[in-house]
C-alpha cells in the first residue's frame, strides 16, 4: 500500500504554504522521523519530519512551489515490497492547485474551505475613500498587514532613538508571529529586548521606562495573556497623568493580536476593545487593513500618551495596498468611511471589517446600498462620522467580534440613539459573538464569532426586508 | 549573598556634626509633618486613604543621603516621607493631602498619588507592589541612556509577597539594572503580621533565586542605613546589577487613619518608641558627640514646627480646583507636525 504524504499544517491559522525544499528525492528509502522537506509558512522556515517509512516514490509538488494547500498531497511513499514506479496518489495532489514560483498573492479558492478560511485567503479590500493625508497621485504597494507594523516600528526606531521595543521572542525568534521580523537585526538587542514570560512586570517596566521619557512599545505575545499586566496597563499607565496633576507623561505603546484566533479556545480568543475602550486615560486603536496599521501605528508610537494598539492574528498574512509615502502618518481618533452607501450603516472595526465589506456587496446583490464605516480608533471614538452617516441611511448595524453585553455596538447605539435619535428609521442592531466562552469544536466555533452572513441578517432586518 | 549586616544598635559615627544635624533636621520634619497630617485628618481636613510613616524616618532619611542627582526615587502609598526627603516642598504635600489647587498633583491624585519629576520623585502608587517594576523600568531607562544613575524602589514587607516583585527582580538581575531595591519591614502587612504572611521571614533573602544580593539592615537607626545604602548605591552605579536592602524597621500607628491596630499590643508599640526611636537614637549620639545642646536641638524642632505649621496654613488656604480641571490631564495634546 502506497501512503500519501499531505502538506502539514503547522500552525492554528496556517492555510497554505511554500514547498521551499526537498531534502530527499524520488527513490530515497525513508524512515520516520527522517527531515524529508522544509516547509516556509508566512510565519516560519518548518522542517517537515516523515511520519512512515518507505521509499519516496513520487515528488508530486515540486520545491520553490508557492501556496500549496494545507493537507494537498505533496508526495508519495512506496511501503516495503511495493514497485516505487507504479504508486499512484489516492489524495487530490496539490500540483493543479499551485501555482510553481509565482510571486503573486492572489489566492484560489479550494472547494472545501470553510467560511473562514475563504475570507481569511480574500480579505476585502476597499478603496481608500476619505484619507486627506494621502496626496493625489499617490503610488501604493501592496503590503501584508505584518509587514506594514513591522515598517511602522522600523520607521519610528530610525527616527528616535527613544522608541524601543520589547516582550516575548519579539527579538532573536524574529516575533512569534513574526511581526518584529528583522528589527533585531537593524537595531541590535538593546532597542529590541526579548523578555522572559513575565506580562505583568514586563508592562510595569515599561511604564516605569516611559515616565523617564523612554518610547516603549510593548508586545504582548497575544492579548489575552495582557490580562496578566491589565493593573498596569490601567492604573499605572492610564492613570498617572491625571493624579499628577498634569505632570508625569506615558509614551507608550501595548500591542500584539487581539481577538479570536483559529481553533485556539475561549482563554486565546477574546477581544478586548471594549475593556480598554471603557478607560479614560487610554488610547486604544483597532485597525483592519495594513495602510491603516501602518499610519495608526506610527502615530500611537509618537504619541504622548499611553495607546492600546489592537492587532488580529487573521489579518497578519492579508495584503492590502499601503501607500508609498516617506511618513505615512494617520490621526488616532478618526473613522474611515471605507465604502459609501445611502440605505444602511454597517460600523465596525478591525477583522469585522472586512465582514462588513463583504455583507455590503451581498447586500448591494440585494439592492441594499450599505455604507461601511471603519472606526479605526476605539478611543477616542469617532462618533461624528457615525452620526453624519445614520443621518443619511437612518439605518445602522453595530458589527464587533467581542460579546455583546456592555460592548463597542452598545456604546455606538447609545449614542446614535442620543445624538440621531429623530433619523432613525429602525432600532439599532448589533452582531457580536455569541455570549458564551469561545468553543474548540469547528462547527461551534463558526456559530459563535459573528460573520458577513450576520450583518447581511441585521441589516436586511433594520431595512425591514424580511 | 543575602547576609546580616554587622551594624548593630549604635552604628560606629562616621557621620560629620552636619551630617548629623541634617538627619535630625530631616526625620524631625516627618515627625511632625506627619503628626500634623494626622491632626488634619481628624479634623476632616484630610480624606480617603491616609498612610502615615511615623516611626519610619530613619529608612528614607538615611538612602536619600547615599543619592546623587538624577537618581530616581518611587514608592507605594506610604509615600508622605519620601517625598519630604527628596526635598519636595512641604506646602504641596500637604495641600495635596486636603485636595487643594496647590497640591503637587493639583488635588487630583492624594495622599497616595504624588508626584515630583522635577525632584527625580515618581510615585506615590497606591496598588500594593506595582512600583517595584515601575522602580525597575526607571533602571531599565537609565541603563538604555547610558548614565550612572540608579533607581531606588521602596515597598513593604507585604508588597514582598506580590508575584510582579519577582517579575522584576528576575529582569532587573538578568539584565544588570541599577535598582536598589528597599524593603521596608515594619512587621505588620496592614494587620498580618510578617510570621503570619510570609513563609520566609528574612525578607532579604528573597533575592536568592536571582542571585541579587540581599542585606538585613537596622531601618531605625539612620547612621547603619546610610551605611547599607551607600554599599547598595555603589553596587548598583557601578553597573553590579540590582541590591536589596531589608529594612526592619516599624510604624508607630495604624497602616492608615482608619486602622485602630489592635493585632498587636499597645506594650509592643511603647517598647520600640521608647528603646529603638530613630529621631531619639540620633538625638542621644548628637548630644554624646556634643554636636548640639538639648537648646540648640529644640531651636531645630521649633524651626521644623513654623515649617509645618506654614505647611498646614496653606493646605488650608489653598482653594479646592477649579470645576474645570475635572477634565484636565486625561491626556496630553499631541504635537502636530
Amino acid at each position: 500500500m502506497s501512503v500519501d504524504i499531505l502538506m502539514p499544517a503547522l500552525s492554528p491559522t496556517m492555510e497554505e504554504g511554500t514547498l521551499s525544499k526537498w531534502l530527499k528525492k524520488e527513490g530515497d528509502t525513508i524512515s520516520s522521523g527522517d527531515v524529508i522537506a522544509e516547509i516556509e509558512t508566512d510565519k516560519a522556515t518548518m522542517e517537515v519530519e516523515a511520519v512512515d517509512e518507505g521509499t519516496l516514490a513520487k515528488i508530486l509538488v515540486p520545491e520553490g512551489t508557492e501556496g500549496v494547500k494545507v493537507n494537498a498531497v505533496i508526495a508519495v511513499l512506496a511501503e516495503e515490497g511495493e514497485d516505487a514506479h507504479s504508486v499512484e496518489a489516492k489524495g487530490d495532489a496539490a500540483s493543479a492547485d499551485a501555482k510553481e514560483n509565482t510571486a503573486s498573492s492572489d489566492k484560489e479558492e479550494s472547494s472545501d474551505d470553510s467560511e473562514s478560511k475563504t475570507e481569511q485567503a480574500e480579505a476585502p479590500k476597499a478603496k481608500r475613500l476619505n484619507d486627506p493625508s494621502i496626496p493625489e497621485g499617490t503610488s501604493f504597494t501592496d503590503t501584508t498587514v505584518r509587514d506594514a507594523l513591522r515598517d511602522a516600528m522600523a520607521e519610528e526606531m530610525r527616527r528616535d532613538e527613544a522608541v524601543f521595543v520589547m516582550g516575548e521572542e519579539v527579538a532573536e525568534y524574529q516575533g512569534a508571529y513574526k511581526v518584529t521580523r528583522e528589527l533585531l537585526q537593524e537595531f541590535g538587542s538593546k532597542r529590541v529586548v526579548d523578555t522572559p514570560i513575565t506580562e505583568h512586570g514586563f508592562a510595569g517596566l515599561g511604564v516605569g521606562a516611559a515616565f523617564a521619557g523612554l518610547k516603549p512599545i510593548v508586545e504582548f505575545m497575544t492579548f489575552n495573556f495582557a490580562m496578566q499586566a491589565i493593573d498596569q496597563i490601567i492604573n499605572s499607565a492610564g492613570k498617572t497623568l491625571y493624579m499628577s496633576g498634569g505632570q508625569m507623561g506615558c509614551p507608550i505603546v501595548f500591542r500584539g493580536p487581539n481577538g479570536a484566533a483559529s481553533r485556539v479556545g475561549a482563554q486565546h480568543s477574546q477581544d478586548y476593545s471594549a475593556w480598554y475602550g471603557h478607560v479614560p486615560g487610554l488610547k486604544v486603536v483597532a485597525p483592519y487593513d495594513a495602510a491603516d496599521a501602518k499610519g495608526l501605528l506610527k502615530a500611537a508610537i509618537r504619541d504622548p500618551n499611553p495607546v492600546v494598539f489592537l492587532e488580529h492574528e487573521l489579518l497578519y498574512g492579508n495584503s492590502f495596498p499601503v501607500p508609498d509615502l516617506d511618513d505615512h502618518v494617520l490621526p488616532i481618533g478618526k473613522a474611515a468611511i471605507k465604502r459609501e452607501g445611502t440605505d444602511v450603516t454597517l460600523v465596525a472595526h478591525s477583522r469585522m471589517v472586512g465582514f462588513a465589506l463583504e455583507a455590503a456587496n451581498i447586500l448591494a446583490e440585494q439592492g441594499i446600498d450599505a455604507e461601511v464605516i471603519d472606526l479605526r480608533t476605539i478611543r477616542p471614538l469617532d462618533t461624528d462620522t457615525v452620526v453624519e452617516s445614520v443621518k443619511k441611511t437612518n439605518r445602522i448595524v453595530c458589527c464587533e467580534e467581542g460579546w455583546r453585553f456592555f460592548g463597542v455596538g452598545a456604546e455606538i447605539a447609545a449614542t446614535v440613539t442620543a445624538e440621531a435619535f429623530d433619523y432613525l428609521d429602525a432600532p439599532p442592531a448589533r452582531v457580536h459573538q455569541k455570549d458564551v466562552p469561545l468553543p474548540y469544536a469547528a462547527n461551534l466555533e463558526a456559530i459563535s464569532l459573528p460573520d458577513a452572513d450576520d450583518i447581511v441578517a441585521a441589516a436586511r432586518k433594520v431595512c425591514y426586508v424580511d | 549573598m543575602a547576609t546580616k549586616s554587622k551594624s548593630t544598635k549604635k552604628a560606629p559615627s562616621k557621620a560629620s556634626k552636619a551630617e548629623m544635624l541634617k538627619y535630625y533636621r530631616d526625620m524631625l520634619l516627618i515627625r511632625r509633618f506627619e503628626e500634623k497630617a494626622g491632626q488634619l485628618y481628624g479634623m476632616g481636613k484630610i480624606a480617603g486613604f491616609c498612610h502615615l510613616y511615623i516611626g519610619q524616618e530613619a529608612v528614607v532619611t538615611g538612602m536619600q543621603s547615599c543619592l546623587k542627582e538624577g537618581d530616581q526615587i518611587i514608592t507605594g502609598y506610604r509615600d508622605h516621607g519620601h517625598m519630604l526627603a527628596c526635598d519636595m516642598d512641604p506646602k504641596g504635600v500637604m495641600a495635596e493631602l486636603t485636595g487643594r489647587t496647590g497640591g503637587y498633583s493639583k488635588g487630583k491624585g492624594g495622599s497616595m498619588h504624588m508626584f515630583s519629576k522635577e525632584k527625580n520623585f515618581y510615585g506615590g502608587h497606591g496598588i500594593v507592589g506595582a512600583q517595584v517594576p515601575i522602580g525597575t523600568g526607571l533602571g531599565f531607562a537609565n541603563k538604555y541612556r547610558g548614565t550612572d544613575n540608579v533607581a531606588v524602589a521602596y515597598f513593604g514587607d507585604g508588597a514582598a509577597n506580590q508575584g510582579q516583585v519577582y517579575e522584576a527582580f528576575n529582569m532587573a538581575s538578568l539584565w544588570d539594572l541599577p535598582v536598589v531595591y528597599v524593603i521596608e519591614n515594619n512587621m505588620y502587612a496592614m494587620g498580618t503580621s510578617v510570621a503570619r504572611h510570609a513563609s520566609e521571614t528574612e525578607l532579604f533573602k528573597r533575592g536568592i533565586s536571582f542571585e541579587i544580593e540581599g542585606e538585613e539592615v537596622d531601618g531605625m537607626d539612620v547612621l547603619a542605613v546610610r551605611e547599607a545604602g551607600e554599599k547598595a548605591v555603589k553596587y548598583a552605579r557601578s553597573g553590579k546589577g540590582p541590591y536589596i536592602l531589608e529594612m526592619k524597621t516599624y510604624r508607630y500607628r495604624g497602616h492608615s487613619m482608619s486602622d485602630p491596630a489592635k493585632y498587636r499590643k499597645r506594650e509592643e508599640v511603647d517598647d520600640i518608641r521608647s528603646h529603638h526611636d530613630p529621631i531619639e537614637g540620633l538625638k542621644g549620639q548628637i548630644l554624646e558627640h556634643g554636636h548640639a545642646t538639648e537648646d540648640e536641638l529644640k531651636d531645630i524642632d521649633k524651626e521644623i514646627k513654623a515649617i509645618v505649621k506654614e505647611a498646614a496654613d496653606f493646605s488650608l488656604e489653598s482653594p479646592e480646583p477649579d470645576p474645570s480641571e475635572l477634565w484636565t490631564d486625561v491626556l496630553k495634546d499631541v504635537e502636530v507636525a
